[in-house]
């Protein structure tokens, strides 16, 4: 990717706390108008990054351009990004719409221009009518949507949102999630958004890069990062994963530990144990015997049914491990405990990850 | 929930409670009643008897002569420059204690803690003895006017004139600015300025527009924490002013002492009073809602 064409660019970017690393050796370029995600458990250094692309926090080392324009030294307000904090931090003392005027009284907006930013950043995010209220008057979702506005109204070419939702309950934040997608394509900015939530993740990027430990582990589309991981942790964090122990035979044949080969393309070396790793819901459940389509077959007993009512979860005992199925078949053909049955898969939906 | 009790023990309950506290708080009401509401009882009497010829105060031919005489120009003259060193030592006292209490709320927790004992250190010894050490610091082969002459700074011996009244009453009242403040500035959530400077605030608007104002209750507290008790301070006028000047304490023992007007002094004192119950009143208003 060009300067021309990347909102965000961060170049061996390494963050120390003191002695501790928080931000290790991170790359990563954000195309502009991209719905990019910071994904990873607490404390991965997911929320350090957005700091340091907002100029709250400056890099030990490496650069932050934004635009194509290195960023520098520079403090946070002479960069082009306005952040939607985690706690909003909107300002008590001031309404609604003095929050909101606030971007553009410190850019010396005039006064017309002004009232008319405002009027357009409130109804955006369907706050008219409570415009004189006090934060401390407004529930959380509306607060959230208040932190929205005072960033959007400065239009700017970045927008960092930091657990934006962290705080809203569940339904909130399912409708706040598409209501967010939504305005993101209708403003048309850039957004760099921090979460731990891989379902919120999946929902609404177009990329996301998954963060553990300081570094970046994989950038994609949802897609590739759930059909594709490239490490375990990538695939345990994003939904829910099986891992068979396998060991590299060649370059395109992996050998379970029960002696079944695989024909599965990797970059690992000959001999290096690997992991292959199945989502639940890829796995097909027969009656023992009972003939499959699929290239590969494990016997096994079901242990545990857990019904979900869109869904049924098995546990299945192989040989040596317990397999999670997922099948999305409720009514025909159930199985229970006891039961002897086949477990497959089309190793198209399998990946090869580090042991 | 299950109702146990029946509504009539429940009234029986509340009474029993009131009892109680009544109990609890009988000693100091009689304490304050005794030392503080009957004296003050007093002072408003006095404030209308009659002086007699020998300067007794007698309380009969009740009237208001005396504070007419609050009027006079040498009663007003002391009023205004009490108000004025007061608002002085108030000022004085404000900017020397924001820097410090901003300070002091942004240290680790330790250095924090180290920081307000330190502050508070003072108050382990008698304000007196403080007060007449400054007037071996200010004596002309004193410390401070050694000091203040070898920088070159002027004449340093300013014993027995209104800087060192007004230095006296900074000194001892400046912990009462910091501490209020150091409350309403530590209490600040950060990310508001976090907020304000993601939005384009330099670090000197940012302070004008978001800590400033929700410090403001702190400010105000620690004015009027400073500002009553310097206008009716009467210990440091004494020691370090000499008396040159009558301020409003001096001023008031001196009806009482020297010129035996006990009608005139009990006037003046209810005048302390009424400022001391304005700013009170100010601070409940305005910044007590929020400390």
């Amino acid at each position: 990717m060009n300067d021309s064409s990347s909102a965000v660019e961060l170049k061996n970017v390494v963050k120390k706390f003191d002695e501790v690393t928080a931000v290790d050796d991170l790359d990563l370029t954000i195309g502009d108008g991209e719905f990019f995600s910071l994904l990873g458990p607490s404390g991965c250094g997911k929320t350090t990054t957005l700091r340091m692309i907002a100029g709250l926090e400056l890099p030990t080392a490496g650069s932050v351009s934004i635009h194509g324009e290195e960023m520098g030294l520079k403090p946070p307000n002479k960069r082009p990004v306005n952040t939607v904090f985690q706690n909003y931090a909107l300002f008590p003392h001031m309404t609604v719409a003095g929050n909101v005027e606030f971007g553009l009284q410190m850019q010396k907006v005039p006064k017309e221009k002004r009232s008319e930013l405002i009027d357009w950043a409130i109804s955006l995010v369907e706050m008219d009518g409570l415009s004189h209220r006090k934060p401390t008057q407004l529930s959380g979702g509306q607060q959230q949507r208040v932190a929205l506005a005072r960033a959007l109204v400065n239009r700017p070419e970045v927008l960092l949102l930091d657990e934006p939702l962290g705080a809203l309950d569940l339904k909130l934040r399912q409708q706040m999630q598409i209501e967010l997608k939504n305005l993101q394509r209708e403003v048309g900015i850039t957004f760099v958004y921090v979460t731990h939530d891989q379902e919120e993740a999946v929902t609404m990027s177009d990329r996301i890069g998954v963060m553990h430990e300081g570094k970046l582990l994989q950038i994609g589309t949802p897609e590739d990062i759930y059909e594709r991981p490239t490490t375990r942790f990538v695939a345990d964090f994003i939904g829910r994963s099986n891992f068979l122990d396998a060991t590299v035979a060649s370059e395109n044949e992996v050998v379970l530990s029960n002696g079944d080969r695989l024909q599965l393309q990797s970059d690992h070396e000959t001999g290096e144990s690997v992991a292959i790793t199945v989502r639940p819901e890829r796995l097909k459940i027969h009656k023992k015997g009972e003939s499959s389509t699929d290239q590969h077959q494990l016997d096994g007993i079901v242990e545990t049914v857990g019904y979900l009512g869109n869904a049924i979860v098995y546990s299945v005992s192989i040989d040596w491990m317990h397999l999670e199925v997922r099948s999305s078949e409720t009514s025909n053909s159930r199985y229970s405990t006891g039961d002897e049955v086949t477990v497959s898969f089309d190793p198209r939906y399998v990946s090869v990850v580090s042991g | 929930m299950k109702r146990v009790a029946t509504p009539g023990l429940e009234t029986q309950a509340v009474k029993e409670k009131a009892r109680q506290g009544f109990l609890i708080g009988l000693p100091s009401i009689v304490y304050l009643i005794i030392f503080f509401i009957i004296p003050l009882g007093y002072v408003i009497a006095y404030s209308f008897a009659t002086r007699s010829r020998s300067g007794r105060t007698e309380l009969r031919d009740w009237n208001v002569d005396a504070y007419v005489r609050l009027g006079e120009d040498v009663v007003q003259a002391v009023a205004w420059r009490s108000l004025w060193i007061a608002a002085l030592t108030t000022v004085i006292c404000l900017l020397l204690a924001y820097p410090l209490a901003f300070y002091i709320s942004t240290r680790r927790p330790v250095i924090r803690n180290l920081l307000l004992v330190g502050i508070m250190i003072p108050f382990w010894s008698n304000f007196l003895i403080r007060t007449y050490a400054w007037r071996v610091l200010l004596s002309s082969d004193g410390l401070f006017t050694k000091v203040v002459e070898g920088l070159g700074l002027g004449d340093g011996r300013i014993l027995f004139t209104r800087p060192a009244v007004i230095l006296g009453l900074v000194y001892g009242y400046l912990p009462f600015m910091v501490l209020p403040l150091y409350a309403s500035i530590d209490r600040i959530d950060w990310s508001l300025v976090e907020g304000a400077r993601d939005l384009y605030a330099s670090g000197w608007k940012a302070f004008r527009r978001i800590v400033w104002p929700l410090s403001r209750p702190g400010v105000i507290a620690g004015s009027i924490l400073v500002f009553v008790p310097s206008f009716g301070a009467y210990v440091t006028p004494a020691i370090l002013g000499g008396n040159k000047e009558s301020l409003m304490g001096s001023y008031i023992v001196d009806q009482f002492m020297d010129a035996r007007n006990g009608p005139l002094g009990s006037s003046l004192s209810v005048l302390v009073l009424g400022v001391m119950l304005i700013g009170t009143m100010i601070y409940f208003r305005q910044g007590g809602r929020n400390l």
